[in-house]
């Protein structure tokens, strides 16, 4: 029996900030991660493995290991501008990388390294692509991301923001694009994660276990039907699959033509100005992801509907700690979300 | 400790029960924790389920301090050098690719092996990225996590536990009882994939779960698997109330975090008797099932039977069975290369330095084809700079051989800095014992706040009346803390050697996970109650500076903060027995009292 076929992410039952957010940030990778904390169990990492399934194939360039665009001239390596140099780049389609990022991976992996085979056999200094290679244009997914290394952490944020990968070692000196949204999940009475992480994330959801019954059966109910059959399963699902990826395009095409009102920038600093969130990072994701979602749902222009739901995921992290306050950080963006735009 | 009475199936009967249904569908079960000692049981269980599993399955034990490419895959190194290019390992996890992972001293395994084991059982797969390669293999297997842990907090990783279907205590069992004929399960292992299971049974297990406090989904699904199993156990293609009871016996009532309310805990014994008390169980006709609420019921009564018995203390405590699973448990466990790895330097492996072998060969790598034009006059060249040189002669067939010189040499370095581990004895003794416990909890929550930036830990002891209780098991997650120092109790009298001797043990088991552990007692000082609870001042007192000697002898550093309103000559004399800081702070609010901590521990 093959586990390859991955869950559909149509079938996954509630959730819906969860899926959300993972769906905005498909439709604009300018978000900046994703970032699931809460209970085990819960579907996260189901949610984030059938994103592969979902989304559209993308056109890369024939040949190059890094993915690159052959639409975007400024993002392409440098193998990429060579080969263009000796004539029109080839293309073909590959399906969007979800990148596993596995809790022991070494460095090495992750940056990239000396080719120790062709350094072995034809003592010639080669670089072999590591993960941040393979996850370019796509999703790096970390699970239990507060148990990562320190200095792995360090090295993925430094990544993630710059949207590049500089390699210096071994006496090679390499730099390639990283493009990638961060997605980590995690439980956080395991540890918390570092402020400086999370604050890299665009948008945080928390996870809880569904407490009605009636949603708890359904999601037994369809994994035990996947379980059974993931072919079969997936197969039933594919409609909806096909729809919500149709959506995604459009959503995608139809980004740039969004309107954002002077009005929804005002309404996003006022929200931010009352939570008292530091830097203007969480005032450009809230706009960022409202117009994501107007694309997705199909709306001209952001409004406040928008800015009401993406306000809880895009803020809720973003607030100074106050270890002695015992309103959870979801709590308190929601009560100045209903004091700014009423009940 | 509350016992539940002799239940009609004994422990080894159930044991063996779980076995049979682990051996029917070892990958969809996930596997089993087994709590006991090494010992003659436990020994009987294992062969029991080996026995039941086909002949040739592939059975592996993965020893506590298994490294990542081991379990994984990785570099073989020996065949790397000797052929000149990466040849791939395979894992304990591919190895044990369709059979059972025994993990020996499951409640010391660190956090970093129980992610990986938890993402094989969900996923199926074995992926390593590692040494330059990225490895994928097949691994569905089923965990058995030999649990030997003692105390409550001593248990396997949670996210480990999770994943595995069942939880036995083998403990109670006496070896004459562990004997016991082994099913036959190749019939039904043969049915499993045909058996069908009704959407009312469904409703019944999630219900179930949803009644005994059960938050995560993963136990309904494990509960339904196990069901499945056991009606191809006894032959049947459609799951009866009958399986689904035992699967909630065995899967749902040892996750239970509450006792449900309808349900009688008190009496499980006559209940669980009967699992099925009501309709005869009959295979042959499905329509005939009660209804779902009845269907239900009976489950969940058949799930309280095997609550654990000190759920119900920890009840009492109003932690739940919070302190069973302890959050980051394993991650800061001694591990036999202490501290973490920060990379790789030029350097010579000795001294215990450890020689990094992959990034020599990288280093020596570019520079081969060089050496081995120029390798016979160097190597003649004698004088004590003469060059190490390793050489690695793969056959008489091949001249190609890997030259490797001591300025290739990698040594790994590690980061030694150990965590802290700051423990709180607070006096809840008297009248001011809210004031000061809720400074105390103050003090933690911020030293919590900000040593979660340094990944520090802090832990909350509290003593009055006869004895000291550990309100809060060593943490780094604020969440956490917050939810266990919702109740304190208060008020009794002042048990100071029990508050020094939990504080001494809390210590050790501090630094048995390789952290430094800080105490600081918050207390005035006047023992008036001797380790065995009874009263008087000189034997409590003379008790009390027996321990706090003892706590000097083991070095464990201390601050002892009298916050009496008039600092007296008690509390001193404890401290200079102790060897600890003395801080007289009458009015200690939480942020002076994590500043005086801080200070200390830097």
């Amino acid at each position: 029996m093959s586990q390859r076929v991955p869950f559909p992410f149509s079938a996954i039952v509630g959730q819906d900030e969860m899926k959300l957010a993972i769906l905005v940030a498909a439709v604009d990778p300018g978000i900046g991660g994703v970032l699931a904390f809460g209970d085990r169990g819960t579907g996260k990492s189901t949610a984030i493995r059938a994103l592969a399934g979902l989304l559209p194939d993308i056109p890369v360039v024939e040949g190059c290991a890094y993915r690159c665009d052959p639409g975007d001239a400024r993002a392409l390596c440098d193998d990429c501008r060579a080969r263009q140099a000796r004539g029109p780049l080839r293309t073909r389609m590959a399906p969007v990388p979800v990148v596993d990022l596995p809790l022991g991976a070494t460095e090495d992996r992750v940056v990239g390294a000396l080719d120790i085979q062709r350094a072995l056999a034809n003592g010639e200094k080669a670089f072999e692509p590591g993960l941040l290679a393979r996850a370019n244009r796509g999703f790096l997914y970390i699970d239990e991301a507060n148990l990562l290394e320190d200095h792995l952490v360090d090295l993925l944020l430094d990544v993630a923001a710059s949207g590049e990968n500089v390699v210096e070692r071994e006496g090679l000196s390499i730099r390639h694009p990283a493009r990638f949204v961060l997605v980590g999940s995690g439980n956080p009475e395991e540890g918390e994660l570092r402020p400086q992480l999370l604050d890299r994330f665009g948008l945080s959801v928390e996870v809880r276990t569904p407490g009605d019954l009636p949603s708890r059966i359904e999601v037994i109910r369809r994994r035990d039907a996947y379980d059974r059959d993931p072919a079969g399963f997936a197969a039933q699902w594919g409609g909806a699959e096909a729809e919500l990826r149709g959506r995604i395009l459009a959503a995608r095409e139809g980004l740039a033509q969004v309107a954002v009102p002077d009005t929804a920038y005002e309404r996003a600093a006022q929200l931010c100005l009352s939570l008292g969130t530091d830097g203007l990072r969480g005032e450009l994701t809230l706009i960022r992801t409202a117009r994501a979602l107007a694309a997705l749902e199909g709306s001209a222009a952001v409004g406040d509907a928008e800015l009401r739901r993406v306000a809880p995921p895009a803020l809720r992290h973003r607030l100074r700690r106050n270890p002695l306050d015992e309103a959870v950080a979801g709590t308190r963006v929601e009560r100045a979300v209903q004091e700014l735009f009423g009940p | 400790m509350t016992t539940q009475g002799p239940d009609d199936p004994t422990p080894w009967a159930e044991a063996m029960q779980a076995a049979a249904l682990l051996a029917i569908d070892p990958a969809g079960l996930g596997g089993a924790s087994l709590r006991a000692m090494p010992g003659p049981v436990r020994d009987a269980w294992l062969a029991l389920l080996r026995g039941l599993l086909p002949a040739g399955t592939p059975w592996r034990r993965v020893p506590l301090a298994v490294g990542d490419s081991r379990l994984l895959g990785g570099l073989d190194l020996t065949a790397t050098l000797q052929s000149g290019r990466p040849v791939a390992e395979r894992g304990l996890l591919a190895e044990a690719d369709g059979g059972v992972l025994v993990l020996a001293m499951a409640e010391r395994v660190t956090a970093n092996t129980a992610a990986h084991l938890a993402m094989a059982l969900d996923t199926g797969e074995a992926i390593a990225e590692r040494d330059g390669l990225a490895l994928r293999a097949p691994a569905r297997l089923a965990v058995v996590a030999l649990d030997e842990g003692l105390a409550p907090e001593e248990a396997p990783p949670a996210a480990l536990l999770e994943r595995l279907a069942f939880r036995l205590d083998l403990h109670a069992i006496a070896p004459r009882e562990a004997e016991g004929e082994a099913p036959d399960v190749a019939a039904a292992r043969a049915r499993l994939p045909a058996v069908t299971a009704g959407d009312d049974i469904l409703v019944a297990l999630c219900g179930t779960a949803l009644a005994l406090g059960i938050g995560t989904l993963r136990a309904p699904v494990l509960a339904l698997r196990a069901a499945r199993a056991a009606a191809a156990l006894a032959g049947r293609d459609a799951v009866t109330e009958d399986d689904a009871a035992l699967a909630a016996r065995l899967v749902l009532g040892p996750r239970a975090l509450v006792l449900p309310a309808e349900a009688p805990a008190e009496e499980p014994g006559s209940e669980a008797e009967q699992p099925a008390p009501e309709p005869p169980p009959d295979p042959g006709e499905e329509d005939d099932l009660p209804d779902p609420q009845a269907l239900q019921d009976m489950i969940l009564a058949a799930a309280a039977a095997a609550v654990p018995a000190h759920l119900l203390d920890g009840l009492k405590l109003g932690e739940a069975a919070r302190s069973r699973t302890p959050g980051k448990a394993g991650a800061q466990k001694a591990s036999p290369r202490r501290g973490r790895p920060i990379g790789v330097r030029a350097g010579e492996p000795r001294g215990g330095a450890r020689l990094a072998l992959v990034e020599t060969l990288r280093a020596a790598a570019p520079w081969q084809r060089l050496r081995r034009r120029s390798a016979a006059p160097i190597a003649a060249r004698p004088g004590e700079d003469m060059p190490r040189r390793i050489e690695i002669r793969p056959g008489e067939d091949t001249p190609r051989r890997i030259e490797i010189r001591r300025e290739d040499l990698r040594i790994r370095r590690f980061r030694q800095r150990s965590e802290t581990a700051t423990i709180f004895a607070v006096d809840a003794s008297g009248s001011a014992a809210l004031h000061r416990l809720g400074e105390a909890k103050g003090a933690v929550e911020l030293l919590l706040a900000d040593c979660y930036v340094r990944r520090d830990k802090v832990a909350l002891l509290a003593f009055r009346g006869t004895g000291a209780e550990l309100l809060l098991p060593p943490t780094s997650s604020l969440v956490r803390a917050k939810r266990s120092l919702a109740g304190l109790p208060g008020g009794g009298g002042t048990p100071v050697a029990a508050a020094l001797d939990a504080a001494l043990a809390l210590a050790d088991a501090v630094r048995r996970k390789g952290q430094t552990p800080l105490l600081v007692m918050l207390t005035d000082g006047r023992a008036n109650v001797a380790r065995d609870g009874a009263g008087g001042r000189a034997r409590a007192e003379a008790e009390a500076l027996e321990a706090a000697r003892a706590l000097r002898a083991a070095r464990v550093a201390c601050v002892l903060v009298d916050v009496s309103p008039r600092p007296a000559e008690a509390g001193r004399r404890l401290a200079a027995e102790m060897g600890a800081k003395y801080l007289a702070l009458p009015y200690a609010d939480a942020a002076t009292l994590s500043r005086a901590v801080k200070a200390e521990a830097a």
